[in-house]
């Protein structure tokens, strides 16, 4: 066989789906959707990978993951050997495999899409770093002599565990601040277990526990030590990775009604006090029967699916725009479509109503239409004048965004930032206004990827690197 | 893990811990407080540090069993342990030479006045103190309270013990016999606060108050501490817990404190009906 009849046998492969929970089943319970490959069907998918010369895929990672490489070790069987590879790269390659949003990187430029189906990047890395962990051991990675030097890490979400993890190889001593009481960040307080698993996370955490890298726990700088206090106490480096976590809510009359929660409340609530086991656990948390869900993004998704978990008969997202303008994951939005999440498009809640006991009992809202596309080039939505109704909710969760959370910045007066309160640094090197202070991920470009956030760690450690050795 | 040294039973149901925490005794001050989690199933309560020792490493804390999580603490003893410990939360007591400050308490709120009495007496205030409860044996503190202030008054609901009617009564008198006053400081439950805040009203007593509404995880991410002052939404754990009470919506903080009433019962009976043995996590 010639190797051109052999590439277009192996396009002819379709991409391999990876198999799912039942909708009807899963839209009760809070385990993961997606199963994730097995052994052989991975092995076909990455048999689809044409093994390009000049690998356009690798170009569409942030973090230039040797996507070809571990796609060839996957094929041959290498399973352990694909996720070594991976972790060259990616410290958090099981969280990736799940929440990258793969369709607008590493597939998005993969050859194949241009003509059919991208390879499933997403799906194999997620399956070499489940492989791992289920049949790995643990396996110091190479460090480089002491350096003596001391790093301190606020913040244990993406940005700041990739930073840790690079350090620590580097020689350095390091230590992580956390405010919550678990690491993690986004990842155990946000995102929710059906769509990444809390245990991939404590295990990803553990290992860069066991390589050397110090976590502190509810730590909140800014108020047990200050930016200043830690450089004091002997911490050559600090960098801030402490995310977008500040909630924004509508302004509009109603808001503080029982029932109404921001959606960082209702998850955290949900996620990282696993409120959906009450009373096994302590945490209270509203189960409304009519749900209104604000937003459009994947925080929105991921609200609207706890709430149809949580119990609830119907679940509208409720979205200024339309369809086509809607910012979450589509692989997100299909989900949440097929668990019953119903969509009210170019609608705007304009009150949130109460009963007497102060609970949530309505929602005004205001028919939308596009018109003129505004600077992010979307078509501005303006109100429909005389299409006010009501919607009939018991409760309110707001998924509009976030925003910077101040405790930082406000008690270290020579760090400089922007206008919304994030951290200015150097998108190259995470280098801030104050001498040895680095800052990357949420912080500094307001709420974004997973992936991005721990490139911007990696180019911090870098730089920090740099700073300490040179 | 932060390890028990002392437990005591101040009043009925009302018990006192000295913690083990020599990082927050060091930093806290008056008015701040930290965040607890009894163990890995448990929730995130926060409490006032009633008192620190930076020296020995402890921090004490005063809290009335009114639930689940409280009860459970309730039980642990001397050598026990809790989980998690997070703070100083809240922002400081603001301490200044004012003049003549009279401290209010009422009930539990009597823990969280009294570091700030205490501070204010070290600024070189006059420092009135009125503290009340429902009956006599649910009044705690009354000797620290004694120490920090330069006259104090009694009162308790039911008249077991000393004045028989309401702090607020007691102020109104003071007021009344012309004593010029500078602040108030105000903690106690919802209904206590607001009447005070109404008799200072009309004096134009500048009177500060100390919310506790539900919280989660008290660093300004989740917004369930949200109170409506002067018209606009605060957060209480990172912009408070102390503000101008003549500014608070105090009918809204209280309905948004009962807004898991009937989770919260179902969470006790639970408890109580497995013989609060459900001691998971503790050593
Ligand atoms: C519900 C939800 C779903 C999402 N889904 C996706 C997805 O599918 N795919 C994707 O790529 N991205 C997703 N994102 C975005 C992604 O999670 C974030 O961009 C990413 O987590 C940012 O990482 P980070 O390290 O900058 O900060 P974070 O993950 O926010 O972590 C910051 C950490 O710092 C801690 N911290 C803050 N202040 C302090 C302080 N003063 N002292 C000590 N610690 C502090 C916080 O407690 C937190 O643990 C989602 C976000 C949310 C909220
Ligand atoms: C800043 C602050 C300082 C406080 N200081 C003290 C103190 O020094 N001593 C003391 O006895 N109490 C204090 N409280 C109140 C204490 O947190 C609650 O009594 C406790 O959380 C009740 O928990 P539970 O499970 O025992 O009772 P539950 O049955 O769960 O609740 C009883 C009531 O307590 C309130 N509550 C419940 N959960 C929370 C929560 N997560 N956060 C806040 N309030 C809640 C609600 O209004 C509820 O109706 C303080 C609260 C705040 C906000
Ligand atoms: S890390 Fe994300 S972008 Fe990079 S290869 Fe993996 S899924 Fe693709
Ligand atoms: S671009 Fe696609 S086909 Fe080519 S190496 Fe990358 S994954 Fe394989
Ligand atoms: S308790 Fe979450 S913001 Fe205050």
């Amino acid at each position: 066989m010639t190797e051109t009849t052999e590439k277009k046998k192996r396009t002819q492969i379709p991409r391999q789906k990876m198999s799912e929970q039942d909708p009807k089943v899963r839209a009760k319970n809070f385990d993961e959707v997606p199963l994730g490959y097995t052994p052989e069907l991975a092995k076909l998918e990455a048999s689809r990978c044409l093994q390009c010369k000049k690998p356009t895929c690798i170009d569409g990672c942030p973090v230039s993951i040797d996507i070809p490489a571990f796609l060839d070790l996957i094929l041959n069987g290498d399973f352990l050997g694909a996720a070594r590879k991976l972790k060259e790269m990616n410290s958090l390659p099981a969280v990736c495999g799940r929440v990258c949003p793969q369709e607008d990187q590493c597939e998005k430029v993969c050859i194949l899409g241009k003509k059919g189906e991208p390879v499933a990047i997403g799906r194999l890395e997620r399956f070499a770093a489940d492989y791992e962990m289920a049949h790995g051991e643990f396996i110091m990675p190479p460090k480089a002599p002491p350096t003596g030097k001391k790093v301190a890490v606020v913040g244990s979400g993406p940005a700041g565990l990739t930073l840790a993890g690079d350090l620590i190889k580097k020689g350095h001593q390091v230590t992580i601040f956390e405010a919550l009481h678990k690491p993690g960040g986004v990842l155990v307080y946000g995102i929710p277990e059906f769509r990444l698993p809390k245990a991939i996370v404590q295990a990803e955490v553990d290992y860069l526990q066991k390589t050397g890298v110090e976590l502190k726990a509810n730590m909140v700088i800014g108020k047990i030590y200050t930016v200043d206090e830690l450089m004091a106490n002997g911490y050559d480096a600090v960098f801030l990775g402490t995310g977008a976590g500040l909630p924004t809510f509508m302004n509009i009359p109603g808001e503080n009604f029982n029932g109404v929660y921001s959606a960082n409340e209702y998850l955290t609530r949900s996620n990282l006090m696993k409120a959906y086991l009450f009373p096994k656990y302590d945490t209270p948390i509203a189960k409304g029967k009519k749900v209104a869900v604000l937003g459009g993004g994947n925080v929105a998704m991921d609200s609207a699916r706890t709430a149809l978990r949580l119990g609830a008969d119907d679940v509208y997202i409720v979205y200024r725009r339309s369809k086509k303008e809607l910012p979450a994951r589509i692989e997100e939005v299909h989900h949440a479509e097929e668990e019953g999440v119903q969509f009210h498009f170019l609608t705007l809640p304009v009150e949130i109503l109460g009963n007497e006991d102060g609970w949530v009992c309505g929602m005004k809202c205001q028919r939308m239409e596009l018109g003129e596309p505004d600077e992010s080039g979307r078509r501005r939505p303006i109100p429909v004048p005389g299409s006010e109704f009501t919607l009939e909710v018991d409760m309110v969760v707001v998924a509009i965004g976030t925003g910077a959370n101040p405790l930082i910045q406000s008690t270290t007066p020579d760090l400089k930032t922007n206008k919304w309160g994030y951290i200015v640094a150097d998108p190259e090197t995470g280098d801030t206004s104050k001498k040895g202070v680095y800052a990357g991920g949420d912080i500094v470009t307001g709420s974004a990827t997973v992936i991005l956030a721990m490139g911007a760690g990696r180019k911090a450690a870098d730089a920090i690197h740099k700073y300490l050795t040179g | 893990m932060f390890p028990i040294l002392e437990a005591r039973l101040l009043a009925t149901a009302v018990k006192q811990f000295k913690i083990a925490a020599p990082e927050i005794a060091k930093k806290r001050k008056p008015g701040q407080f930290i965040v607890l989690r009894i163990h890995e199933e448990g929730e995130r309560i926060p409490l006032t540090i009633a008192d620190a020792d930076a020296e020995a490493g402890t921090i004490t804390l005063i809290f009335q069993e009114v639930g689940k999580s409280t009860e459970q603490l309730g039980k642990l003893k001397a050598g026990d342990t809790v989980s998690d410990l997070i703070g100083p939360l809240g922002v400081p007591t603001h301490i200044e030479k004012y003049g003549t400050v009279v401290c209010v308490g009422g009930g539990i709120g009597i823990a969280p006045v009294y570091p700030i009495a205490k501070a204010m007496r070290e600024a070189g205030n006059t420092v009135i103190s009125i503290i009340g409860a429902r009956t006599k044996n649910l009044l705690i503190l009354e000797e620290e309270m004694a120490r920090v202030s330069h006259s104090l008054k009694v009162s308790t609901d039911d008249g077991s013990y000393g004045y028989h009617g309401f702090v607020s009564d007691i102020l109104q008198d003071i007021i009344d016999e012309g004593m010029t006053i500078n602040l108030v400081v105000a903690i106690g439950p919802v209904p206590m606060m607001r009447v005070v805040c109404n008799v200072t009203k009309n004096h134009k007593i500048k009177t500060v108050v100390s919310l506790n509404p539900i919280m989660v995880d008290a660093t300004g991410m989740c917004g369930a501490c949200r109170v409506t002052v002067g018209g606009r939404t605060r957060f209480v754990c990172v912009d408070g817990p102390e503000f101008d009470g003549h500014e608070v919506n105090f009918a809204e903080l209280v309905k948004r404190q009962r807004a898991y009433l009937n989770q919260e019962k179902l969470s006790l009976e639970t408890f109580r009906h497995q013989g609060g043995a459900c001691m998971g996590g503790i050593s």
